[in-house]
């Protein structure tokens, strides 16, 4: 049985739904040549192309395309110019790009500038060598004419060309003028190095987004304008209500308090400053009208999924015959897995500056998905969408919250600023509006049915997926097709295992509810209901949960290959003590394979603790070894929240949680020692920001069942 | 009627009014934006800063207590110990997003001024009330003992 990747096929239809939703043209206009040239004006730096820049000091300024919120997106695009330049990583520094899609969109996804799916580096790995490359070709040249020597009688080594007759030697900095005036070498005359001859690539480099220890580092919480106001919003008590009415002269009364603004959907209140702001937000009396709010409980969405669930959905993925292979099984099981809402709750609330002007609009954020942005905002304004600039900030955090295709707190800003032109305006949410806001992981209801052949191995596999899609009425609504929702079923649609009668389908129940990709999107709970109930295969075949995956993995060497290396250095076969428990899981997410080993102990009344994890992932050629271990610490102490604690639910639509300490996340005391081994790849490479969350969950799962005996198939877990 | 604060050694006055939290006073009024907001009510650390000397959270702190006394923010960490701490978070590249870490190091430098050889589970009990969401927890904890290793070898 073979599995089609339908991963990179994801973003092909991403493309398509981003250029048709949005009305992109292939070729953007070319208005946004202003915002280049002032990255290029800087400080006398010389621009070779889009993503290369050199000083008269010798710094070499690489372009980042891609949000920085964290995953070392800069650190390794630099790499990948620094190491194709020659250049010495001590003199490479990074800035962020400007929203221009023409010039630094992301190649997976079309004409479209944004950070999502893992896809930064993969998307890079040429473009960036190339811009290397030409840089150092365009170096090489004019030390050539500077010095009437021959170009192949040069070398680049560490940021310095020299001549190996007579020993001339300049750095970078000399030659930058000269060279960017040299003719720019087609790209097909570049020669990329072999991964033989990598010098920075598969280093642990230091990471390139600095001033994060002694306070320095600027996020959008952190801009302060000339004349800037705060903005404080109050938002309905549910989804969906309307303002009806507003008394505003409790809170225009308090010192510090400019304009009270109502937005429809949202009360804003500006202010000189965020306590004043926020004081008088809360001073606000405002009625709604709430006769369209979302009023259902978490109990009641569950039970229409359950409803849903009982009817025929569309198919995803259907292979053999699996009802009439059902009937003849020898064994059979079944269950249904609950997954709840999720927030993101990243540790910067949401947040964005924006200046509405007679030329336009300027905002500065955490930008993740420019083009997007763009034209949202130039739509609420009717302008275009180049006249909307856009500086991007380090964020504080998304796992996917800043990626947002309705842009809602950005249009919130902006909406605020149109009320005040000239006046730039920061949008500030407390906590309390971050967590409530929406924009969740959405809840989903999970049934699956196998049967075991004679062997004790899979006949069958049925699986149901019920929830809401993030990406209907969105521009990204193009990414379905045929009714599938891919972002629903990847994982379950794309289950390695050989099973010869497979089935996946799902139903939409579109609750209205403000919903988003989180952090390895359908794989945060496909990951776990198949890791999950495979494991309860292997447990009714009584056979080992990792030689029972490696059986079913035969065609899967990747997977494989994780497989053993994380069981192999979790020292699998090792006897535990007494009450603890080791579970494995594997998955593939985001063409990047990881495999975990979770060993957890148990105590008294269903306390229990994960004491350690043994990650293998396997990434392709791996950039920086050190910021790939990074991610995959971080993804585990990320999908560990949501087994152990984290959960929205809804109590007639109104949010129940409001800050961190009812929407618990990992502490430092949770989180368990981890190891991470890296699987030694040539293959091109892909993204770690995703993939080290969806085993977690599942290893866990299953070194509880191994410790208790019991299964656990709804989140956050109870051990009873 | 203005509140004189002590801010990394330097005497300032502001005009906010006596219940606005420290944090905003040294965030908008000061320009001091490296102690960050996260929460508003003591739950995630993000906003923790020294009250002579003691880790406090600004974000519930009014302005008014602080009076007479002695703030440190992470732009005026400069003991021997937040060095070391500062030293050893680069060196393992504990930052991620980066937005928690001036909370993480405020509470980390506090930690070993007063225990200079903490165990783990004293790491535990004085980072447990900071967050982090990128999870950076495993390299938060050995950049500690990093920097405890090296004030001990370093005194």
């Amino acid at each position: 049985m073979s599995v089609t990747d339908t991963n990179r096929r994801n973003f092909l239809k991403l493309s398509a739904g981003l250029g048709a939703g949005l009305g992109l043209a292939v070729s953007l206009p070319a208005s946004t040549k202003t915002e280049s040239a002032a990255t290029a004006e800087k400080q006398d730096s010389y621009e070779f192309n889009a993503f290369l820049h050199i000083t008269p000091d010798n710094q070499v300024i690489v372009i980042i395309k891609h949000l920085e919120m964290g995953q070392g997106v800069s650190t390794g695009l630099a790499t990948l110019v620094a190491e194709e330049l020659n250049a010495d990583w001590s003199q490479v520094r990074i800035e962020a790009a400007p929203a221009d899609a023409r010039r630094y969109n992301n190649l997976f996804w079309g004409p479209a500038q944004g950070t999502g799916g893992s896809t930064a580096i993969a998307n890079s790995f040429e473009q960036l060598r190339k811009a290397g490359a030409t840089g150092k070709a365009m170096l090489v040249a004019a030390a050539a004419t500077r010095w009437g020597v021959n170009t192949a009688d040069l070398s680049v080594n560490r940021g310095v060309v020299s001549h190996r007759g007579s020993g001339r030697r300049a750095d970078f900095g000399e030659l930058a003028e000269a060279a960017a005036l040299q003719p720019v070498p087609a790209p097909e005359t570049l020669a990329l190095k072999s991964p033989k001859d990598f010098e920075l690539i598969g280093q642990n480099l230091s990471r390139k987004d600095r001033g994060k220890t002694d306070g320095s580092a600027i996020y959008t919480q952190d801009i302060k304008l000339p004349g800037m106001q705060v903005a404080v919003v109050a938002h309905p008590p549910r989804f969906g209500g309307r303002v009806t009415r507003v008394n505003d002269q409790p809170a225009l009364a308090l010192p510090g308090v400019e304009q009270v603004i109502s937005l429809g959907n949202a009360v804003a209140v500006v202010a000189q400053d965020y306590w004043s702001a926020k004081k008088a937000r809360d001073r606000l009396e405002i009625t709604w009208d709430e006769s369209e709010a979302f009023k259902l409980g978490s109990a009641d969405v569950m039970a229409r999924f359950k409803a849903a669930a009982d009817q025929p959905g569309v198919v995803a993925r259907s292979e053999g015959d699996s009802d009439k292979a059902i009937k003849r099984a020898a064994r059979t099981l079944e269950a249904s897995f609950e997954f709840p809402f999720l927030a993101h709750a990243t540790m910067e609330p949401m947040n964005c500056v924006a200046l509405v002007s007679k030329d336009g609009c300027e905002i500065w954020n955490g930008a993740q998905l420019h083009t997007g942005d763009q034209y949202a905002v130039a739509g609420e304004l009717g302008i275009k969408p180049e006249q909307v600039k856009v500086n991007t900030l380090f964020a504080g955090g998304s796992f996917g919250r800043r990626a947002n295709p309705h842009s809602d707190y950005i249009l919130q800003a902006v909406r605020i600023a149109k009320a005040m032109p000239g006046t730039p305006v920061k949008l500030v949410w407390s906590r309390e509006d971050d967590t409530r806001a929406g924009y969740y992981r959405p809840a989903y209801l999970h049934k699956i049915r196998a049967a075991l052949d004679e062997q004790g191995l899979p006949l069958t596999w049925q699986q149901t997926i019920v929830g809401q899609s993030i990406v209907a009425g969105t521009p990204f609504e193009g990414m379905i097709q045929q009714g599938v929702d891919p972002t629903m079923v990847e994982g379950a649609s794309t289950l390695p295992y050989r099973i010869p009668n497979l089935h996946v389908d799902m139903h939409r129940v579109d609750l209205g509810l403000p919903v988003q990709w989180w952090r390895s999107v359908g794989h945060t709970h496909t990951g776990y209901s198949t890791e999950v109930f495979l494991d309860q295969l292997a447990q009714m075949a009584e056979i080992d949960p990792v030689e029972y995956r490696r059986r079913l993995l035969q065609d899967h060497p990747r997977h494989l290959g994780v497989l053993n290396l994380a069981a192999e250095k979790a020292a699998w076969d090792k006897p535990l003590p007494k009450g603890w428990g080791r579970g494995v899981a594997v998955h593939k997410s985001f063409n990047t394979y990881v495999a975990q080993v979770a060993e957890v102990s148990t105590g008294p009344n269903g306390q229990f603790k994960v004491e350690r994890v043994v990650c293998a992932v396997d990434c392709g050629i791996a950039i920086n070894p050190d910021v790939i271990r990074a991610q995959m610490e971080g993804g585990i102490g990320f999908g560990l929240s949501p087994v152990l604690m984290s959960e929205i639910t809804l109590d007639q639509g109104r949010v129940v949680q409001s800050n961190f300490h009812d929407y618990r996340v990992a502490r430092i005391t949770d989180m368990p020692e981890v190891e991470v081994h890296i699987v030694a790849s040539a293959e091109p490479p892909t993204g770690v920001g995703e993939p080290g969350t969806p085993p977690i969950a599942p290893a866990v799962a299953n070194a509880l069942a191994n410790a208790t005996g019991q299964r656990f198939h709804r989140l956050p877990i109870k051990v009873s | 009627m203005p509140i004189t604060i002590r801010v990394n050694e330097v005497e300032k006055s502001v005009d906010s009014s006596p219940d606005t939290p420290l944090l905003w006073v040294l965030r908008d009024e000061l320009d001091l934006t490296g102690t960050k907001f996260g929460c508003g009510m003591a739950q995630c650390g993000a906003c923790t800063v020294h009250l002579n000397g003691q880790p406090i959270r600004s974000c519930v702190t009014p302005v008014s207590v602080a009076e007479g006394s002695n703030i440190t923010t992470i732009e005026g960490a400069a003991s021997k110990a937040a060095r070391a701490v500062q030293q050893a978070w680069i060196e393992r590249e504990v930052a991620q997003c980066g937005y928690c870490q001036s909370g993480q190091i405020m509470s980390a430098t506090a930690l070993l001024t007063s225990n200079p050889n903490p165990s783990d589970a004293d790491i535990d009990a004085a980072m447990g009330g900071n967050i982090c969401r990128c999870a950076t927890y495993v390299r938060i904890r050995a950049a500690i003992k990093d920097a405890a290793t090296q004030l001990v070898q370093g005194a």
